[in-house]
């Protein structure tokens, strides 16, 4: 029998996160031989079975929160034809392992046979690439809220400039003098300065 | 101090229960701060659920003894102390087959629709398709227990396959199913989006039965907070199963935090009223209930039921220590602690659609007497 490479399926309606997953398995997922596995990636949730009998993979991997992991176990549970998964669950022998996967959102169906460490050395990588994931989310997030702040704190600037005839400079420590008083941040404090001013522009063009 | 209960749900009707008990303060009055969290799937709530993540969840009556039992995943010890919901699920077919059907049966029996839909089922290639909601529920069981007394092997002469309730109606919008068993409302759903007709009910097949509870693993039943979360969902219960209340649940389900669907369409599952087969609305009181009959008190019998549905069909090989486990975990000794005053008192339901008995003293006997059975070993030979 020709020893063929392990297979890796990726089900994920998010291309970026199954992208970030894909590479790091390619990197990282090789077996005690040396051997890259083969990664796949399914992005269309229909006529999931067929799709994954094509690929005929050794592990899935999907995230916890997708709808279609009800119809996958139904399936395993009923087919006849293909090798059958089972959840990573029911292999009890590496509970911390288990808990760090559903912390990261990760749910993996393993097939029957697979060495224990090559399954819990995939695990890890699809762990810290789903966190890695949340990670990058994450800063994404902070900066584009750090761009919106920047933005509010020029209009509260502008308009303390025109209200008060005074310079940016002093408009700037005013600001930060306030917040301070008030124990609030800065864009906090600007962002309800631009809305005082918007509220009032608003009462002086209906006068 | 007030105690922070966290407690796992699918978008059904039969959540009701413990919706009521946040939103119109009865868990509140019990000191708790009931948390309610929405779940995309029965595995990602049973994953929460096994793990800790949640205290407890709004859970269908055979998951927690699968998880007992430790089948389909990791084992579990767990318990059933409080039926949310009896009934509520529904068969509903495509306007396709149901047109296909139309002349061979009134609607009214259902072992005589289950026989007009065998015949079309036969002529079928590919076999027809039905959704049902996950391998342990009442869902996969009715609609095997239906479809095998019609002559339908679920196994071999359909196909079916799990998909969570709210994708339901879209999966026969787009032709993946050719019907489903589902709970409410996702029936009265896809038939007032004109998708398909109800051609038989839970309540019809088998009345009264507990559809769903509230699960706990069993070591940590003993908090005294479960205790006080008993009494108040004791109180929720009594207070939705009561028709003058029905709108305003109704309308506490219909937000997007719950079930997000027409608050018209969840009033009418409440008060029981189904537009069933040919259109003619059909009216059951207990189609779906919370409270009457006593039912929220757990009975060894709800668990030796799915206990033997999961013989029958393969989920499990028999044994006396699996059977004496499933019973137990609808234990009522937690729900009588927790709320003495309750009655369990009640008059003998109408039997089962094909008037044969359960008797929960003789499981073994009860599985004697079906032809049509998917022995553990042919389920699990590859």
């Amino acid at each position: 029998m020709t020893q063929r490479p392990l297979r890796i399926l990726i089900v994920d309606e998010n291309a970026v996160r199954a992208a970030i997953l894909e590479e790091g398995l390619r990197v990282a997922g090789n077996g005690a031989d040396g051997e890259a596995p083969e990664v796949h990636h399914i992005r269309e949730m229909a006529n999931l079975l067929a799709r994954i009998g094509a690929v005929d993979p050794d592990v899935i991997l999907i995230d916890l929160e997708n709808p279609s992991r009800d119809t996958l176990e139904q399936m395993f549970q009923v087919s006849r034809l293909a090798r059958r998964p089972i959840a990573m669950f029911v292999d009890k022998s590496d509970s911390a392992s288990v808990q760090a996967a559903i912390d990261a959102g990760v749910s993996a169906y393993v097939v029957d046979g697979l060495r224990k460490e090559r399954v819990k050395s995939i695990l890890d990588v699809t762990i810290s690439r789903f966190h890695a994931f949340d990670r990058l989310q994450c800063e994404l997030q902070q900066a584009k809220s750090a761009l919106e702040d920047r933005k509010i704190v020029e209009q509260a600037k502008a308009i303390l400039m025109r209200q008060r005839g005074c310079s940016e400079d002093d408009a700037y420590v005013l600001l930060r003098r306030t917040a301070m008083n008030q124990n609030r941040k800065i864009a906090e404090l600007a962002r309800s300065l631009v809305a005082a001013a918007a509220l009032l522009r608003t009462g002086v063009e209906h006068d | 101090m007030t105690e922070r209960i966290v407690a796992a749900f699918v978008p059904l009707v039969d959540c009701a229960v413990l919706v009521a008990a946040r939103e119109h303060g009865f868990a509140a009055e019990a000191g708790l701060d009931l948390v309610l969290v929405k779940e995309p799937s029965w595995a990602s709530l049973r994953d929460h659920l096994s793990l800790g993540h949640v205290d407890c969840a709004h859970a269908l009556a055979p998951l927690p003894v699968a998880l007992t039992l430790g089948v389909g995943h990791v084992h579990v010890d767990c318990v059933a102390p409080f039926v949310l919901g009896r009934g509520g699920n529904a068969v509903t077919v495509s306007k396709r087959l149901f047109e296909e059907m139309q002349g061979a049966t009134s609607f009214t029996d259902p072992l005589e629709t289950g026989r007009a839909l065998a015949a079309v089922a036969r002529r079928r290639v590919p076999p027809l398709t039905f959704g049902m909601v996950f391998p342990f529920s009442n869902h996969n069981y009715d609609l095997r227990y239906w479809l095998a007394a019609a002559g339908l092997h679920p196994d071999r002469d359909v196909r079916l396959v799990a998909i969570p309730p709210p994708l339901m109606v879209d999966s026969l919008r787009a032709g993946l199913v050719d019907g489903f068993c589902v709970g409410s409302p996702w029936n009265s759903l896809a038939v007032a989006q004109g998708l398909g007709s109800i051609v038989v009910t839970q309540s019809q097949l088998f009345p009264r039965a507990a559809e769903k509870v509230l699960a706990l693993r069993r070591a940590f039943a003993d908090r005294e907070h479960f205790v006080r979360l008993l009494q108040a969902l004791d109180a929720a219960a009594a207070w939705a199963d009561e028709p003058a209340n029905h709108s305003v649940l109704a309308s506490y389900l219909a937000r997007p935090a719950y079930l997000d669907v027409p608050e018209e369409i969840i009033a009418a599952v409440l008060g029981g009223r189904l537009r069933f087969g040919v259109g003619a609305e059909m009216h059951d009181p207990d189609y779906l209930y919370f409270h009457r009959h006593a039912a929220n008190a757990p009975r060894e019998a709800d668990g030796l039921w799915a206990y033997a549905q999961m013989v029958r069909w393969g989920q499990l090989a028999p044994s006396e220590r699996a059977e004496k486990a499933a019973a137990n975990v609808f234990g009522s000794a937690l729900y009588r602690a927790s709320v003495p005053w309750a009655s369990l008192e009640i008059t003998a339901p109408a039997p089962p659609f094909d008037h044969v008995a359960f008797p929960p003293a003789d499981v073994p006997a009860y599985l004697r007497q079906f032809e049509m059975q998917t022995p553990f070993a042919v389920a699990h030979s590859a």
